[in-house]
């Protein structure tokens, strides 16, 4: 009972905080004004809950299995979950259905944190439908909005589709194998072609939700269209949950078929990179340019993974949580300014700095860690991506990413200019940023600066392998 | 008469996979693509049952995936209609072609 209530903490915390939202939704409710502090102190509980008292172990006849590195990657998930609910504190004032909104998002991150912990195709399967369901139902979160129900229908069904993919590949890999532990599954696999075309299904399943190219047609659409943190969350907690899982089944069940998924992870990086960065350049709205810039990051995370040992893993979870402040400070800025103008176009942004110094600086620290320049920390989570990357001695493919984070920086730089250099008769009027948003924005600009200058979180990372 | 086997299942599950995968990408009506995706589903839960009597009688994982995948199936479908009645109220139809604000 002990061991249960130690590694299951999280989950169980999580689960304490929805319960605890159900009963102030039944009972008399609270102001969002009061409701909001609770929330957020509740989830900085989690996340201080979360460093201790880490350990090693299985429940529930392996179903359910945590290491001390699975636990840092749940607290990065929660270090994104508390720092959405700071930095988007002005938007979620306003809304009408506050606890309704962390009743879901909660819920999205149980999901994730048993995804990650699942030992079991049936539990991966579920807690992969945990994660998603509720998320199409926050991307309906403006309900008067044609353009969220827009984006709520596109991610809806295209999550229901690719679930129906997901689980065609599982039920042929039970056909092969006869079992759908992950444990049990690498001696197994018999490399046949059939078990090849059951991975496929699975993996384009897992490209479903981490939006590579060419399974990136419903990201631009349901970005634009959700409420702002609601495309946060999604670019940034969903992203980063699927990438360590990925791991996971790619390094531990997989393990047989390496040759080939190698083959398949470097075509789609390449052009999820590519094809991201192309888009991006001419988008006009800052949602939808986020979006795609999300893409393509997600080529470079995928370069991270290719290789498969040690090195790699340590420098995707570095990166994810680098790119967790930067995405998390530029969707805050964006957040702020819409929740108080309603702009969200890039030539709204022009010269912001005259009205609003502070939001620009920190939008601007977040697109140069996002494009990856040397003081920033985005360069140095580039950088280990890349030299994990290289582990296998493929250099025209670090060529490429190499190539890509070039073309990157045209259109981070071009958001910028547009709102350091441009000229503009009708800025956006000064914004009187509230006290948690700024707290927020502050933590992600430190963090951005920070967790590239200390070489120890890096090394922390590696000695939890 | 001939005694079905796994091959014939596996061929109605396969050809009801295709099916589901057709009609998502062909209508255009929200209610049919949802109902296609369920297609989808139904054909998992055939393999799963197959494989699980025909293949592995001893290992009953298949039996209890088909049991939750049911059951997945019906809350995703909820919150699809409840999103496709939203849909309804602000574009006053479900066609998908009536959605098309978002654009490059």
């Amino acid at each position: 009972m002990n061991e249960l209530l130690l590694l299951m903490k999280n989950e169980l915390m999580v689960t304490a905080i929805i319960f605890l939202l159900l009963f102030i939704k039944v009972g008399k409710g609270m102001s969002n004004d009061r409701l909001l502090p609770v929330v957020q102190t509740l989830l900085l509980a989690n996340l201080i809950l979360g460093c201790f008292f880490n350990q090693e172990g299985a429940l529930f006849g392996n179903m359910y299995h945590t290491t001390p590195l699975i636990a840092l990657q749940k607290n990065i998930l929660g270090l994104g979950v508390y720092l959405i609910s700071l930095v988007c504190s002005d938007w979620l004032k306003k809304t009408e259905h506050l606890a309704e909104f962390f009743l879901l998002m909660l819920s999205a991150l149980l999901g994730m944190y048993l995804l990650i912990s699942g030992g079991n195709l049936l539990i991966f399967y579920l807690s992969l439908e945990l994660a998603t369901i509720p998320v199409a139902a926050m991307a309906n979160f403006d309900l008067d909005k044609k353009r969220s129900s827009e984006g709520a229908m596109k991610q809806i069904l295209s999550s229901a589709f690719s679930s129906g993919i997901l689980l065609f590949g599982i039920s042929l890999i039970y056909g092969i194998t006869g079992t759908i532990s992950f444990s049990e599954l690498p001696q197994l696999a018999d490399g046949s072609a059939l078990f090849i075309m059951a991975f496929i299904f699975l993996f384009s399943a897992l490209a479903f939700k981490l939006s590579i190219v060419p399974f990136h047609l419903w990201t631009a659409d349901v970005y634009e269209g959700a409420p702002v943190p609601v495309t946060a969350f999604l670019s940034v907690v969903s992203k980063g949950a699927v990438a360590f899982v990925l791991m996971t089944v790619l390094y531990k069940v997989f393990q047989p078929i390496e040759s080939t998924w190698y083959i398949l992870v470097v075509i789609l990086s390449v052009a999820s990179m590519l094809i991201g960065n192309l888009f991006a350049v001419r988008q006009q709205n800052i949602k939808r340019f986020l979006a795609f810039s999300s893409i393509a990051q997600v080529g470079f995370i995928l370069v991270g993974v290719s290789s498969g040992d040690i090195g790699s893993s340590t420098a995707v979870v570095y990166f994810v949580l680098i790119y967790l402040f930067s995405n998390l400070a530029a969707f805050g800025v964006a957040t702020v300014i819409a929740a108080y103008s309603g702009k969200e176009n890039i030539s709204d942004y022009k010269g912001l700095y005259q009205t609003n110094p502070f939001l620009s600086w920190v939008m601007a620290l977040a697109l140069f860690s996002l494009a990856g320049i040397p003081p920033t920390a985005g360069f140095f989570g580039k950088l280990f991506l890349l030299t994990a990357g290289g582990s296998k001695g493929s250099y025209v493919y670090l060529l490429i990413a190499a190539l890509n984070m070039i073309i990157s920086l045209y259109y981070y730089l071009r958001v910028v200019r547009a709102m350091f250099m441009d000229k503009n008769e009708t800025p956006v009027p000064p914004i009187q940023t509230g006290a948690s948003a700024k707290l927020g924005l502050i933590i992600c600009g430190i963090g951005i600066v920070l967790t590239g200058m200390m070489g120890w979180i890096y090394d922390y990372i590696q000695s939890l392998h | 008469m001939m005694e079905p086997g796994l091959y014939h299942i596996l061929f109605i599950s396969a050809a009801l996979f295709f099916i589901g995968i057709y009609g998502f990408f062909t209508r255009r009506n929200l209610i049919t693509m949802l109902m296609s995706t369920e297609l989808i589903l139904n054909s998992v839960n055939l393999n799963f049952i197959a494989f699980n009597k025909y293949l592995w009688p001893g290992k009953m994982d298949g039996l209890f995936f088909t049991v939750f995948v049911i059951a997945i199936a019906a809350a995703e479908a909820a919150v699809g209609i409840a999103i496709i009645i939203n849909l309804y109220r602000s574009h006053q139809s479900i066609d998908v072609a009536s959605a098309e604000d978002l654009k490059y």
